[in-house]
């Protein structure tokens, strides 16, 4: 397999295959062995030219490690674990967030801006990188942010907060952990029969009788439609 | 590498350009009668159950950006190759306008991720100079068109309900499906202010027509188009068949250029550029139908020139390009407080929304514009995708929550709490068609095929903004009505009421108007070229005035009956 091939095979993989490309392949002298585990799976739909930009994007590294670390600690103090779900590092977040850095490039100097000025804020206050200092140490810079005072709102470390938290939030919400903790139940073949009488119940609702008169029946939908008894 | 024109050797009977909803339409019913078709299209083949192409029940983690609309306008899984901009074919603009123009470059065009609203046009809707003065009326009426929209909704199905509203023409209607609980709070609402709202009128089957195509799965992806064809899709409902005849000759990645012509002013083929190899071709045929998009199909005439056709083919009058009009927008979102904290089911239901609000104030004298709109409504327990649970806080704060979940355990249970109560409504309204308003070519700008492009002039009048405004107070009534909270500012007179710029809601028609007068008009009522008998224009091109209606059944209904017009000129040996 040449390496186009196998890295057409790997972006087509997504999410999950970009922590190994984000591993190995960054550096584009290196070629992917023999021998190598190629996960191939099926794509996404792309045409060829969005199948290429996938793979540009893929082959180059935005964060530094310092950075990405930053944003694991950030993504796991804004959506943590608990008893009913995974954390955001868990949900494959970093990741996201350094894919989505460099297909939405604006994105990148709100990013990066931030995450410095959090690092000159842990170094001003405790003479350390944000990385290094306490956990206590980091929450209190945290809190500052995403509880500023009024005057503060606009300030850099607020926006950057909320900014982050977008991300965060998104990126988590459209992973599979996310949507089982969001309880999401579509997507999937099913018949629609209206909402559940008990549901309908509960917010006093009800459905015209002239429409239920007339509407889909799940028992007939597959019998091709017969016009003849039809009157318009 | 050889310039050499490629000249085909068959004459084909006829040749169609464009393989969206006018295109696929000639193309199958033509096919159906026999005659040997080439159907030319700009874009790549298409096949929602190919499986490297379907996007449908993919889940937003397969897209690294999460569905984001980097590379398709409407995100990663809607399926329209193309969007407001297509690489390497610009168009420009006049000063002052802001014209947006959607180009889907793909077999089917923009039927593959299109609305599905599938509505007729009104008796009044071809006659509105009648009441009001303003543009023109169309040649025909609606008994003309009623029979081909009569045969559209048999062969292609489209769900609503019979509800004898004069200007709503009932039609022959697959079952509905039943509204979602925000439609039922939302008319709720609506019905105390005062505005309908009737089970939405969509070409999805709810049942099948026919044994080729599957029923509808309810997987509210039909912008994904769908894999058992359980939606209309020209590329799927039209053009497959067509070809299965043995009668249709496809060329996908083929861009006309221009019509061909003799020396007695008949068209007699088309030349494209082979988008694979880049090299000019021509095809020749007795009759030529251009269905390329309003505004492709003008952008082809006028670069149609020859001594005898100095503004371009079938352009005598100096209308093409002229009139073109797109439908007005304007939208708001809110906030349903009964819905936070919902129980969870799967509540996709079809594609689209399950009801929505025809104009109903066509007896109104005194609201300061004269046409209408419809509202479409969105909401519910749809799928995330990239932009989900941005701003959580804000509506926390409408709540009037004061707990400090900015991050941690209480934000993701914000973020799950308010998940499918939020919703939108946005009005799509009959602008009123002006000469001012055109499509021109741009002679300093060539695409990278060569091609001179289409340069836009386009300015809304004061009946547009009044109508924005209207729109934006019965947004706000409906939602006091219904107790849900509008978010965001109203958009205000600064901002036109949030009119949305012209081209927008891609319903740009007008461009290649019919009548009876060849001195004001391109085409007849039969998409007939004035001044070329043996030229057709079948897409929304040809539209005198686009109802408060969404333009796509009629472009249908319309391709059927010119088509129909068509063969008995063939027949008769006329063309
Ligand atoms: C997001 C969205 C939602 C919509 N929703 C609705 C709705 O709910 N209801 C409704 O009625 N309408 C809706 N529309 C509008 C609808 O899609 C169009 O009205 C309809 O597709 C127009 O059909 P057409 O035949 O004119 O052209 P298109 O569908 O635009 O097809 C034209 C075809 O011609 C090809 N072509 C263009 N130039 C050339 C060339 N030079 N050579 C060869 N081929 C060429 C294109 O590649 C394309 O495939 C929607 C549109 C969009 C984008
Ligand atoms: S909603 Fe129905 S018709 Fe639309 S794509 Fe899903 S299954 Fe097909």
């Amino acid at each position: 397999m040449d390496r186009r091939e196998s890295l057409k095979a790997l972006v087509l993989g997504g999410v999950g295959s970009s922590l190994f490309l984000s591993s190995c392949v960054t550096d584009k002298k290196s070629p992917i062995a023999a021998g190598d585990i190629i996960e191939e799976r099926e794509g996404y739909g792309r045409t060829p030219a969005e199948e290429e930009r996938d793979e540009d994007l893929y082959s180059e590294t935005f964060f530094s490690e310092e950075e990405m670390a930053t944003i694991s600690i950030l993504s796991d103090i804004i959506i943590p674990e608990d008893e009913e779900s995974v954390s955001a590092t868990e949900a494959g977040v970093p990741e996201f967030i350094e894919f989505i850095v460099k297909d939405i490039p604006e994105h990148q100097i709100p990013m990066r801006g931030g995450l410095m000025w959090i690092n000159r804020e842990s170094n001003k206050r405790f003479e350390a990188a944000f990385n290094e200092i306490s956990k206590e140490n980091q929450m209190e810079i945290i809190d500052n942010m995403a509880y500023p005072r009024a005057f503060e709102e606009n300030s850099p470390g607020p926006v950057f907060f909320r900014n982050i938290r977008n991300l965060v939030v998104t990126g988590y919400f459209t992973s599979e952990p996310g949507f089982k903790y969001l309880d999401y139940r579509g997507n999937t073949p099913n018949v629609w029969d209206g909402v559940p009488a008990h549901v309908l119940e509960k917010h006093g609702m009800k459905y015209d009788e002239d429409l239920l008169k007339v509407a889909m029946d799940p028992v007939t939908r597959n019998e091709v439609m017969d016009w003849n008894k039809y009157e318009v | 590498m050889s310039f050499q024109i490629k000249k085909q050797s068959t004459k084909y009977d006829v040749c169609i350009v464009g393989s969206g909803a006018g295109g696929g339409m000639a193309a199958k019913l033509l096919a159906d009668a026999g005659f040997k078709i080439a159907l030319l299209e700009a874009g790549p083949d298409f096949d929602p159950a190919n499986k490297e192409q379907r996007t449908q029940l993919r889940w937003p983690w397969e897209s690294p950006r999460r569905g984001a609309s980097t590379t398709r306008p409407f995100g990663d899984f809607d399926m329209a190759y193309g969007g407001w901009e297509l690489e390497g074919e610009p168009y420009t603009q006049n000063a002052n306008t802001e014209f947006a123009w959607f180009r889907s470059r793909m077999l089917g065009g923009r039927t593959n991720h299109w609305g599905r609203i599938s509505l007729r046009f009104g008796p009044l809707d071809f006659k509105r100079k009648d009441f009001d003065g303003k543009g023109d009326n169309w040649p025909i009426v609606y008994e003309d068109v009623k029979p081909y929209y009569d045969k559209v909704d048999k062969l292609i199905g489209v769900f609503g309900t019979k509800e004898n509203i004069p200007n709503e023409p009932d039609g022959f209607f697959l079952p509905p499906p039943k509204p979602r609980l925000h439609e039922l709070y939302i008319k709720k609402g609506a019905n105390k202010a005062g505005v309908p709202m009737i089970p939405s009128r969509l070409s999805i089957l709810t049942k099948p027509v026919n044994k080729e195509r599957g029923a509808c799965f309810f997987c509210n992806q039909c912008s994904r188009s769908c894999m058992a064809y359980a939606d209309f899709s020209s590329s799927s409902v039209l053009v497959k068949p067509a070809v299965k005849t043995g009668n249709v000759d496809l060329y996908v990645n083929a861009m006309v250029r221009e019509v061909l012509t003799n020396g007695e002013g008949e068209a007699t083929g088309v030349s494209y550029i082979d988008k694979d190899d880049l090299r000019d071709y021509e095809i020749k045929a007795k009759v030529v139908i251009l269905a390329a998009s309003a505004c492709s199909s003008a952008r082809i005439l006028l670069n149609s020139k020859s001594a005898q056709h100095p503004n371009g083919l079938a352009n005598s009058s100096g209308v093409v390009g002229k009139y073109l009009h797109d439908s007005t927008g304007s939208s708001r979102m809110g906030f349903i407080p009964q819905l936070v904290d919902r129980e969870r089911y799967n509540e996709d239901g079809v594609g689209g929304m399950h009801l929505y609000t025809p104009w109903w104030l066509n007896d109104s004298k005194d609201l300061g514009f004269t046409r209408g709109y419809h509202i479409e409504y969105w909401g519910g327990m749809s799928m995330p995708a990239y932009g989900f649970g941005f701003n959580t806080q804000a509506l926390k704060e409408i709540t009037g929550d004061t707990s400090r979940n900015a991050y941690g355990t209480g934000l993701k249970k914000d973020v799950k709490k308010f998940y499918g109560a939020t919703f939108g409504m946005a009005g799509r309204g009959e602008s009123i068609p002006r000469k001012e308003n055109y499509c021109e070519i741009d002679s300093n700008t060539v695409d990278k095929y060569g091609i001179p492009v289409l340069k836009f002039n386009y300015s809304w009048s004061d009946e547009e903004v009044k109508q924005a405004r209207h729109m934006q107070d019965t947004f706000e009534e409906v939602m006091h009505n219904m107790g849900a909270v509008p978010l965001g500012d109203k958009p205000g007179k600064e901002k036109n009421y949030g009119l949305e710029n012209p081209g927008k809601i891609i319903h740009e028609v007008g461009t290649t108007r019919m009548g009876k007068d060849p001195k004001s008009s391109v085409v007849n009522e039969f998409n007939q070229a004035h001044d070329v008998p043996n030229l057709f224009v079948m897409d929304g091109g040809p539209f005198v005035s686009q109802a408060d209606k969404n333009p796509t059944w009629t472009i249908l209904a319309l391709a059927w009956r010119a088509t129909d017009y068509l063969t008995e000129q063939l027949k008769k040996g006329n063309l």
